[in-house]
């Protein structure tokens, strides 16, 4: 239903986010360097959003109706870059210059240098605020695109994204959808029972939107379908920003990487990359 | 080359409110941000003229500048209006990273400036902005003497596609440009007055204090030549070293730090050029307080005598180095 975009069925979107986690673990590995749970925790999200829900051809990327995209947990761009590479941006073979010198896909998003990035990112707390921005301005100039933006729950830690918060609100931007990528896990964080135990970095998210009156969705991360359902339901929201709490694994899809803090930014081993890839039923090039 | 005739008294943000309530008419990317001093810096004049144009973002300055980033995406000119001190340095990451990092065309009007902020003191004062703005990569910095400078150093910033630092101060002080003859360029000094002996170069409101200065001097018998730097960065380095070759001297005047503003960045151009004796003048390394403006000038050693005593040092030194 959103025009210049390819409606892939779930199937499809299914085996596009197992190429997606194949490109960040081999990227990162490739690199050397990089965050590696957060990228396989917003997977889906991101796969169902560009393959999707989202209004954009990357053949325009400045198009000024287009929908834009603000990543706000910018460290997981890897994760960005291998969807946006899937769907045409720019070539796959480019995903090996990530972090390299002069490269177009910088450890964190730069919108100078990769056409198709709406904001530069990666200083925790701020792409919300300039998500924000477009979304009124797009109230303020009468255009009708809509607004997407991923957070993290360990982003949300930073005092900026209750400010946005409140202003969205405030200024009743019902074309703004923000997706949290719940996943449970920050860099460090507290410790809890266990020494591999942390404890979750925000505490009720849903009470916290709802009374900065928001329209709060709650859904399955990793569920395409009910992603898809959850973007429907926002899109019907008038007069309210919406904010859909994604519940999500850091690590998904590896089970030596789920649920543990220590891979939020750790590069596999070149016999670890092959053991990710046969989980994720990725072993054999495509 | 201005005189040193003084006019009557405005203040900067009356001038700033009005033109930018003009501009706001006039140019239909142009939207005010506030955060919750509208009524103090007078951008409450666009609210009540364009209230279509004026944004409250409320006390929360992080936001206010990432709004204005996506704003400016959409092809508004965002002018983000507060208190220097909380705009530079409340919400500094969010200037480099969302604003100048990308290029956005975001306006920052950094109000109060200075020790003069309407005797609230050490937190409203802003004595930093210059030094710390001119760090940032693709950021125009600009300071203002009078009412015709700022509303031509506004104009030039609506003209301008890219990230602006305004300097503004809040009381009134004696006008010194002629509407109708007076221009801006980013990176050119203005001669106000030609003189052999010396060269004093002010900035903002230390211009105007500074006319009184190159007075009482000329009546002492010492030629000063007097340049209006209403443009940090970039900054006029051909009228600075041309400075230092004709005159041999150069005093610098400022409502700041000594560390990191005009001082600093005259002296950087000095001694990669052309080194001369120099002194600054501004705000040594203390805290400050709140006060009456005279006694706070007097205090702080930046009111017109010791302008005056630092010219007259520096000629001294001057003529023992010959």
């Amino acid at each position: 239903m959103r025009s210049g975009t390819p409606q892939a069925n779930a199937k499809e979107l299914e085996r596009i986010a197992a190429q997606t986690r194949r490109l960040v673990l081999e990227t990162i590995h490739h690199a050397g360097a990089g965050h590696i749970g957060g990228p396989l925790s917003v997977t889906e999200i991101l796969v169902t959003l560009y393959f999707r829900e989202m209004s954009i051809d990357p053949q325009r990327p400045r198009d000024p109706d287009r929908d834009r995209f603000v990543l706000s947990k910018g460290h997981s761009a890897v994760a960005l870059y291998s969807v946006m590479a899937l769907r045409g941006y720019f070539p796959v073979e480019e995903l090996k210059t990530f972090d390299k010198l002069d490269s177009r896909l910088q450890a964190h998003p730069d919108m100078t240098v990769l056409p198709g990035l709406d904001m530069s990112t990666g200083s925790l707390g701020q792409g919300i605020s300039a998500a924000v921005g477009m979304a009124l301005g797009a109230k303020l100039t009468g255009r009708t695109y809509r607004v997407y933006c991923v957070i993290g729950d360990g982003e949300s830690q930073e005092g900026q994204v209750w400010e946005a918060a409140d202003i969205a609100s405030k200024y009743r931007l019902d074309n703004l959808l923000v997706i949290m990528d719940h996943n449970r896990l920050q860099q460090y964080g507290w410790r809890g029972d266990g020494e591999k135990q942390r404890l979750d970095p925000v505490r009720s998210p849903k009470e916290r939107w709802q009374a900065f009156g928001w329209h709060v969705l709650e859904t399955d991360g990793h569920d395409i379908n009910k992603l898809l359902e959850s973007y429907d339901e926002a899109r019907q929201m008038k007069g309210k920003p919406t904010i859909i709490i994604a519940h999500t694994v850091k690590g998904k899809g590896v089970s030596f990487m789920e649920n543990n803090y220590v891979w939020h930014a750790k590069v596999p081993t070149a016999e670890e990359l092959r053991l990710a890839l046969a989980e994720i039923g990725q072993g054999v090039e495509v | 080359m201005a005189t040193l005739q003084l006019g009557p008294a405005t203040a900067m943000r009356d001038v700033f409110g009005q033109t930018l309530l003009e501009l706001s008419r006039k140019d239909p990317r142009v939207y005010a941000l506030d955060g919750d001093l509208g009524t103090s810096t007078k951008l409450d004049v666009v609210e009540s003229g364009n209230p279509e144009k004026f944004l409250q973002m409320g006390i929360a300055e992080q936001n206010m500048i990432g709004v204005a980033a996506g704003l400016a995406t959409t092809g508004l000119q965002p002018w983000v209006c507060s208190f220097a001190t909380f705009i530079v340095k409340r919400a500094l990451d969010q200037i480099f990273v969302t604003v100048a990092q990308p290029r956005l065309d975001v306006k920052f009007i950094g109000a109060y400036s200075g020790l003069l902020t309407g005797l609230t003191g050490k937190t409203h004062q802003g004595l930093e902005d210059l030094a710390i703005m001119r760090t940032i990569p693709h950021m125009m910095v600009f300071a203002p003497a009078d009412a015709a400078d700022v509303r031509k150093v506004m104009e030039f910033a609506n003209r301008y596609h890219g990230p602006v630092y305004i300097r503004l101060a809040r009381d009134p002080l004696p006008n010194l440009f002629d509407e109708r003859t007076h221009g801006f360029e980013p990176g050119k000094a203005v001669l106000v007055r030609d003189g052999g002996d010396v060269t004093l170069i002010a900035t903002g409101t230390q211009t105007i204090r500074s006319v009184e200065a190159v007075k009482r001097l000329e009546e002492r018998g010492i030629d000063v030549r007097l340049l209006h730097m209403p443009s940090i960065k970039p900054i006029d380095v051909q009228a600075i070293v041309q400075a230092a070759e004709q005159t041999g001297a150069v005093v610098t005047a400022e409502e700041h730090t000594i560390y990191g503003g005009l001082g600093s960045a005259v002296a950087e151009v000095l001694a990669e050029h052309r080194p001369v004796p120099m002194l600054r003048v501004g705000v040594k390394d203390r805290n400050s307080e709140s006060g009456p403006n005279d006694a706070l000038l007097k205090k702080y050693e930046i009111d017109t005598e010791h302008i005056v005593q630092a010219v007259e040092t520096i000629v001294r030194r001057k003529g023992n180095a010959r």
